[in-house]
């Protein structure tokens, strides 16, 4: 029975060019307090263009419907649990957004004088200060603009680690349960990838590892929990492996709202992590975006970090380029500081105790989950789990139904469907994050829609493999569209 | 606490539940030696209006003065009501990367409009849906034409903004792909053409200019292309300031266009976050980074929207992908959907128009150093006194001046960069003349 939703109509709406007629505007400009300037004088005729063909003409009430219409038509966090695994999509607390917009910190340019700089500067600080704490580690930079660059930032740090060393090494180890941003990232700093298999638990073997790792192993790329939602339990046996060779251990913090609090990477043998601060610091995910990949690192890492570095000097916060062993930007400027603003506003709400309750509440969110699917969703791996939960298809699957069929189907219950097919070691995975900021009813809901499908494959297979009913669109041509991309309006 | 939705009493019920005593028990897979035996070093939680307070105490002391002169990269445009509206709603705030297309179309639709907008804008024949921003679009795109060309060359004019070309650095490092910085006429600005056709060889990828560039200058992007183009390589042509794009004609002799839509009514922000974009000819369209978004049917033949070319990405392609790109920029692209949305085709002239017009108020009444036509940036000799007095004199009266050149372009240490949107009012450039005379 659906529960959590009826349906409702949703507005029609064209593309804003097909609203779009001569002469419409939605501005207006001040009466311009210099004399005019003939564009073909100024720039030379050639370079001055023609209008722009195609471009909206819309009025101003145009425009707000426009995008408000197509608002509805997005499913989002403000509606319901989006239990994506290992996106951590929680709730994004408005007062962020509020602070963000401050106009000293908004309105700051990247290039104004460094003495008028002083409350941005102390707000990266703050959160740099907060985030070696969390993390164990022992200094942050904020530059990274997202988790991937994050990535990207840490293998480079441990490139010019080894080659400070006098040898790049020439591999980079991944285990087979990785986001697919590790080996590409891998790939962007020259570094073979050489896949690690999991062992029937789904978790790091030290044995395999241990005949894995040579004196050409850069380190490894692992996630902990790893995809699987399972922490790994020989990480620090794994980081004494690779530090015995030399190498060094990277871990991709997707996941990090499982530990926050409870454990430290610093403390089991990281030498260098990125956090999502659009995941685990509750900044929002804006449709696909901004994040912030902040990156953390040993003090042995510490030297080769992006330039420049906030210094404290007696004149107040200052800038340090002076950093002559430093992998270089990854990005210009300082970072997503918008972002920056959130997460630390996030973290004050918190405090050390409030982040450690959210942590609980994520793994126990998780946990009940798995308690009541068990009996409906095979569960591939028993090991316990932390803030996800990774179900496999295979009892649907008899029925002909797979995961993207139920993901569909849970559209008409109300909800945004989980991961779907991720991790790739789970043949037909179902991976479900709740996060700790669904209550007991928005969970009971999910669970019930989701026992509601398993109970419809066995009755009416057919409803599910057809879903979703109840949308504006129905499953979309997505063969067609990769076939014979049309990828821009045209008249 | 308050972002917690649950009672005391929910969660022992749901302790029971999973037949545990204590929450503690929810840990017990992680070794107890690796667990955290204290609580965390931060302060307790605060309420949101001490939250306010603090921010509000650091904004104050963060502070760009009643007028700024600045631009280089961040520009102070005027950011339409209607923006913030639109990017607030939490369907669009707190949604994510549209992968479910039945339940994303809003975020799949505007993209597709970001897209076609972008298209029309630069004339080219396909934009992505955002990259983090313009300094790390520059060396996705230099690693596309590489794939495209099969060559490993970037020729650079050295009048790319200065942060761009070093992020470029750090990228191309490890790949093989040697950066050749090309310098600028004394006289134009503009990129040295003998320079270049001396830089380009057989085994160059890509040349990489900036128009308007760093120092205003519109740069020669035909004449660049010819010349790269007879020796095979593609032209990527990088813009800054995308409200140019109202009145200068658009760089289509170029094979690849990237772009920082910052002026788009993304606010400065102390450097972030902002959007890039990559645009490109159809032909290169499977080379391209980032997220796509097509337009299909869905099954009961209705126009649809979804993520497409997915075999280009990380998720898919994992080692073998175009980039590592995952999460970029797209509300803050949203911003910019919505900004071209509400000035249009002829609101954008008009708002060019009025840059064009402030900024040659303001280099009116000063010593420019190069010749080339400008936009609304340009570079001036500070004469007598160094950029960095001149500075310190305007600060006195609440201004912030021009950008030093000297940390870039030691050749350029009596030369700063000014830059008037269409929110410089007369008796502030007025002031800055003064600070000059």
């Amino acid at each position: 029975m659906i529960k959590k939703v009826r349906s409702h109509p949703t507005q029609n709406e064209p593309l804003l060019f097909e609203r779009s007629s001569p002469g419409k505007k939605a501005y207006q400009l001040p009466a311009l307090d210099v004399p005019e300037v003939d564009p073909a004088a100024a720039l030379g005729g050639e370079n001055v263009r023609e209008e722009i063909p195609g471009f909206p003409e819309v009025s101003e009430v145009e425009v707000i419907r426009h995008f408000t219409r197509l608002s509805t038509w997005n499913y989002a966090i403000d509606l319901g649990v989006y239990p994506l695994g290992s996106c951590t999509m929680k709730y994004n607390p408005r007062i962020n957004e509020l602070v963000a917009r401050l106009d000293g910190l908004a309105w700051a340019h990247p290039y104004q004088p460094e003495t008028r700089s002083q409350g941005a500067f102390e707000v990266m600080a703050h959160l740099e200060q907060a985030l070696e704490e969390i993390t164990g580690m022992d200094a942050v930079t904020l530059q990274p603009a997202a988790g991937a660059q994050g990535e990207l930032t840490g293998i480079l740090l441990m490139r010019a680690y080894h080659e400070k060393q006098g040898n790049p090494r020439k591999k980079i180890l991944i285990p087979d349960s990785a986001h697919g941003t590790n080996p590409a990232t891998a790939a962007m700093v020259g570094y073979e990838v050489e896949n690690i298999a999991s062992n029937s638990h789904g978790m790091l073997d030290p044995e395999v590892l241990a005949r894995a790792v040579t004196e050409d192993v850069a380190g490894i790329m692992v996630t902990n929990p790893n995809t699987l939602g399972v922490f790994e339990r020989d990480i620090a046996r794994a980081a004494e492996i690779l530090h015995a060779k030399g190498a060094l251990v990277y871990m991709d913090g997707a996941n990090m709202n499982a530990l926050v609090g409870i454990a430290r990477p610093g403390d089991f043998g990281v030498d260098v992590m990125h956090l999502n601060l659009h995941k685990t610091f509750s900044t929002p995910h804006g449709g696909g975006g901004p994040g912030s990949g902040p990156v953390a690192v040993k003090k042995h890492l510490e030297p080769f970090l992006p330039a420049p570095r906030l210094k404290t000097t007696a004149e107040g916060l200052r800038l340090d380029f002076d950093r002559p062993d430093s992998i270089g930007r990854v990005r210009a400027f300082y970072g997503n500081f918008g972002v920056l603003v959130r997460a630390l506003a996030y973290i004050l709400a918190h405090g050390g105790n409030g982040l450690r309750n959210a942590t609980v509440d994520a793994v126990l969110n998780a946990n009940y989950i798995r308690r009541r699917l068990e009996p409906y969703y095979d569960l591939p791996y028993t090991a316990p789990n932390m803030h996800e939960v990774v179900f496999s298809d295979s009892k649907q699957a008899a029925r002909g139904v797979r995961t993207g069929d139920i993901a569909k189907r849970l559209i008409d219950y109300g909800f945004h469907p989980y991961t779907v097919s991720f991790p790739l070691i789970v043949h037909g995975a179902l991976m479900i994050e709740p996060t700790e900021t669904e209550g007991k009813m928005e969970i009971d809901l999910l669970v019930d829609a989701l026992i509601s499908i398993a109970l419809e494959t066995e009755n009416d297979p057919d409803v599910v493999k057809s879903a979703p009913h109840t949308t504006r669109v129905s499953r979309v041509d997505e063969v067609t569209a990769a076939r014979r991309p049309v990828l821009r309006w045209k008249p | 606490m308050r972002y917690l939705p649950k009672s005391d009493s929910e969660r022992q019920e749901m302790l029971r539940a999973c037949g545990l005593e204590s929450p503690e028990e929810l840990f017990a897979a992680i070794p107890e030696p690796l667990r955290l035996n204290r609580p965390l070093a931060l302060d307790d939680g605060i309420s949101e209006y001490e939250i306010v307070d603090y921010f509000r105490a650091r904004s104050a002391r963060s502070v760009a003065g009643e007028a700024s002169f600045l631009g280089a990269g961040a520009y102070a445009h005027y950011r339409p009501v209607m923006v913030d509206t639109v990017v607030s709603r939490g369907e669009f705030l707190t949604s994510y990367t549209p992968y479910q297309a039945e339940l994303s179309q809003g975020t799949l639709v505007s993209i597709f409009e970001f897209q076609t907008m972008i298209c029309q804008l630069t004339g080219m024949d396909v934009a992505n849906a955002s990259m983090y921003d313009g300094s790390t679009a520059v060396p996705e795109a230099a690693m596309m034409a590489a794939r495209i060309t099969g060559r490993d060359g970037i020729v650079v004019a050295r009048t790319v903004h200065p942060e761009y070309r070093e992020v470029l650095e750090t990228y191309a490092r490890y790949q093989g792909l040697p950066v050749t910085e090309v310098g600028y006429d004394a006289g134009t600005g503009a990129i040295d053409l003998a320079a270049l056709d001396a830089a380009v060889t057989d085994a160059t990828a890509c040349v990489i200019l900036q128009s308007p560039n760093f120092f205003g200058c519109l740069d020669v992007v035909q004449a660049a292309a010819d010349l790269a183009h007879a020796r095979g390589a593609l032209l990527i042509v990088v813009f800054t300031e995308a409200v140019s794009l109202g009145v200068v004609a658009p760089p289509v002799a170029a094979d690849i266009v990237v772009g920082e839509l910052q002026s788009f009514a993304i606010s400065p922000s102390f450097g972030g976050p902002y959007a890039g974009v990559i645009a490109t000819k159809e032909k290169f369209i499977r080379q391209i980074p980032g997220r796509l978004v097509g337009e299909t049917k869905d099954v009961r033949g209705q126009r649809a929207y979804c993520l497409t070319l997915a075999t280009r990405e990380q998720h898919i392609r994992r080692e073998k992908a175009t980039s590592n790109i995952c999460t970029n920029q797209a509300l803050i692209a949203l911003m910019a959907t919505v900004f071209m949305s509400v000035y249009g085709k002829q609101g954008l002239r008009d708002l060019a128009a009025q840059n064009l017009a402030k900024a040659h108020y303001l280099a009116g009444q000063l010593d420019r150093r190069f010749a080339a036509p400008f936009f609304n940036e340009f570079v001036v000799r500070t004469g007598s006194r160094t950029p960095e007095a001149i500075n310190e004199a305007l600060l006195g009266k609440n201004i912030v001046g021009g950008l030093p050149l000297g940390r870039w372009y030691p050749e350029l240490a009596d030369c700063m960069l000014l830059c008037a949107t269409e929110t410089a009012r007369r008796e502030h450039m007025d002031s800055v003349a003064e600070a000059f005379a």
